[in-house]
């Protein structure tokens, strides 16, 4: 079971998987150079004061993004890790 | 020689292996014809000269940025004869996919897996021997930082550039991300969890909602009170110290003409005196701290937890980034704009660079703020009443960059957020030691030196001024009392807006050529104590009010003349230079406008 949400919507401690990224041509450009392409796995860490930008752990880096575009990924979750609850990291 | 190029993503220990390998033989400057910082250094290893090139720091070559467009270009041209592309051993899997596109371009290339101490801190291990067997290129390991691995990397560069090797298949980039990723899985292990919590929490307690803020303030006002309270001591000893100097000076200077003596003496020594004395110790006190807060790795947390508010301003969160180094010089933090990629957003940050006090206008603010409003007292309790109103103003100049930000988005620079990724690296431990040296070396003497050359010709023109009469009356006396009617709007007096104006080439001799033209002896006079500078300005019609506005017009006016250069060579246009200077110095005219007005309709100015 697959659960599918954006990447903005992630809560802090949540983990998914990318399954599309739209957030522009040259924000695209960016996270593929960051290694954010389909198929990678993201967490989100942290929330800055105002909820917006939020940092996320992407193959081993922190990475702080916009909430504009973060809602550029889509992400699928599977519904063992709901499950199993937040990872904490 | 031999000529070797280092590549690498931001923040992984690139300079400071730089530093490592070529020590103090090393020049810094831009690419031909671009804005991009570059720096070239040499070593001897085994009798042979290397030319070690510092490459910008990338996350690719995909040439969509200057920087990008620069690196790729030099790795292409083949005028290096070996690449050696440094990865963070606690982050290999992302580093992977700049070196695989390293490896399409050309196959002289060494992979340097650094930050090997950080990685153990963390429990993370590298296979050295067999990621360097799948990429099919030598990879040495190193701790740059400990001078680890250094040797074993210089030979491992010298076999390298003797040899030929092709460079790799093109690879689509999703590819490459795989591929990385498949590498990473083989050959690093390990990961201390409870290591990585520790960071996590740290940084949850410097960016949430309830502490982030809170934190930030502590720790700007704490460097702010550290600076105030520590510099007294050392400021009066180097008074102390030039007067004595002076007074044998003056001895020896006895038997040259009275306007010879007058210039080097009483103009470019006791400016220049006093300039060195009333700088040098806050400056030795804040950069330090500061590239420790640097090091440490805070600032970009600091940019993460003020992020919303730029977004808001439609400006970049790394704006931040740059206020904070303009916080040590306002020519540093121009030059720090580059790190913005929005060309658009890069102006903004340009233009309201000089709205963040520099260490030149500390000196001027904290007097005022000692004099007339914490009663010229001292010890423990009056300096943090000072470092808090610093911090204040502070603050205020924050808040003057958002707003004019905000104000240039809406109007001359029209547009929105442009997207933004910023790096949050890991908490590293700070190497004190290093720290203090490239403090001193880098920043401190740097910009000390650069106000010496400033402050000594300054020293003699202000002289001259004083000094030349006509009509009865000197040069400087007839500029105040032109500025004067002009001045009194604002709150000023005719020479407060002269010595900003002489003020120009370097902040640091606004308050000494006020106290010359206030003295009218031609002279910098001695004062033995900020108590004797207080009854002196009081003497002369200063108010409360007359300190807001001089502080108010401090905070905020036009640029010192290396700022000015700076934007001038960054920009390469006179209209925004122009600008560059007329926003600053219309916010300072204008606040200082509607506070005399307030405070006089209110009768208490």
């Amino acid at each position: 079971m697959y659960e599918a949400l954006r990447l903005s919507a992630l809560r802090e401690g949540e983990s998914a998987y990318v399954t599309e990224v739209s957030a522009g041509p040259a924000m695209d450009r960016r996270l593929a150079d960051l290694g954010l392409v389909r198929g990678t796995r993201v967490t989100c860490v942290l929330r800055s004061p105002a909820g917006d930008p939020c940092a996320y752990l992407i193959r081993g880096a922190l990475i702080a993004l916009r909430r504009t575009d973060a809602d550029g990924v889509a992400l699928e979750r599977r519904v063992q890790e709901v499950a199993a609850g937040a990872v904490a990291i | 020689m031999n000529r070797v190029a280092l590549a690498g993503n931001p923040n992984v220990g690139k300079s400071t292996l730089f530093n490592a390998l070529t020590g103090l033989r090393q020049h810094t400057g831009n690419w031909a014809g671009k804005t991009v910082a570059t720096a070239r250094g040499e070593y001897v290893f085994e009798g042979r000269e290397y030319q070690l090139v510092d490459l910008p720091g990338t996350y690719s070559l995909a040439a969509h940025s200057q920087e990008e467009a620069v690196a790729r270009d030099y790795i292409e041209s083949g005028q290096a004869d070996a690449v050696v592309v440094v990865c963070d051993a606690t982050c290999l899997e992302r580093n992977l996919i700049l070196v695989l596109q390293v490896l399409e371009l050309t196959g002289k290339v060494l992979v340097c897996v650094n930050l090997l101490d950080e990685a153990r801190r963390l429990g993370i291990q590298v296979d050295l021997p067999a990621l360097s067997q799948r990429l099919g290129v030598p990879v040495v390991g190193t701790a740059a930082g400990r001078q680890e691995g250094l040797d074993e990397l210089k030979g491992a560069i010298a076999r390298l550039v003797e040899g030929d090797a092709p460079a790799a298949a093109r690879r689509e980039p999703r590819e490459r991300v795989t591929l990385a990723e498949r590498y990473a899985a083989q050959v690093v292990r390990g990961e201390r969890a409870d290591r990585l919590r520790r960071q996590r929490r740290l940084d949850r307690l410097l960016t949430s909602k309830s502490t982030g803020i809170p934190l930030m303030l502590l720790l700007f006002g704490l460097v702010v009170w550290l600076t105030v309270a520590g510099a007294n001591g050392p400021s009066a000893l180097l008074t102390a110290l030039f007067a004595r100097l002076g007074e044998v000076l003056e001895g020896w200077l006895a038997p040259a003409p009275v306007w010879l003596s007058g210039i080097l003496l009483d103009g470019v020594y006791r400016v220049t005196a006093w300039v060195v004395a009333v700088m040098l110790p806050p400056m030795a006190i804040f950069f330090p701290l500061f590239t420790l807060l640097e090091d440490l790795g805070y600032l970009p947390r600091v940019a993460f937890v003020m992020d919303h508010a730029f977004q808001k301003c439609r400006a970049c969160g790394k704006q931040c980034l740059t206020m904070c180094m303009s916080m040590g010089c306002n020519a540093c933090g121009v030059t720090g704009c580059r790190i913005i990629d929005s060309p658009r957003e890069r102006l903004i940050a340009i233009l309201t660079a000089s709205l963040v006090p520099c260490n030149g206008k500390f000196p001027t603010l904290i007097a005022l703020i000692t004099i007339f409003f914490v009663g010229g007292r001292t010890g423990a309790l009056a300096s943090l009443e000072g470092a808090a109103l610093l911090l204040a103003t502070l603050v205020l100049g924050v808040a003057g960059t958002l707003g004019c930000s905000r104000l240039l988005s809406a109007t001359v620079l029209k547009g929105m957020p442009s997207s933004f990724a910023l790096e949050l690296p890991p908490f590293r431990r700070p190497r004190v030691g290093e720290v203090i040296v490239r403090s001193v070396l880098d920043r401190t003497l740097f910009v000390l030196g650069r106000a010496v050359a400033v402050a000594a010709p300054a020293g003699a023109a202000i002289w001259l001024l004083a000094n030349v009469t006509v009509g009865g009356a000197s040069l400087l006396a007839w500029c105040t009392g032109f500025l004067d009617p002009f001045a009194r709007w604002f709150g000023l007096d005719g020479v407060i807006l002269m010595a900003f104006i002489l003020g120009w080439p370097a902040n640091e001799i606004v308050l000494p050529v006020m106290l010359m033209a206030y003295l009218s002896a031609g002279s910098l006079v001695e004062f033995d104590s900020l108590a004797a500078l207080g009854r002196l300005l009081t003497q002369q019609g200063w108010t409360w009010l007359t300190a807001v506005c001089a502080m108010l017009f401090s905070l905020f006016h036009w640029p010192c003349s290396t700022t000015c250069l700076t934007v001038y060579k960054e920009t390469g246009s006179v209209k925004w230079t122009a600008l560059a200077v007329a926003l600053p110095t219309a916010l300072g005219l204008g606040l200082c406008f509607v506070v005399t007005a307030a405070a006089r309709l209110l009768g208490v100015g």
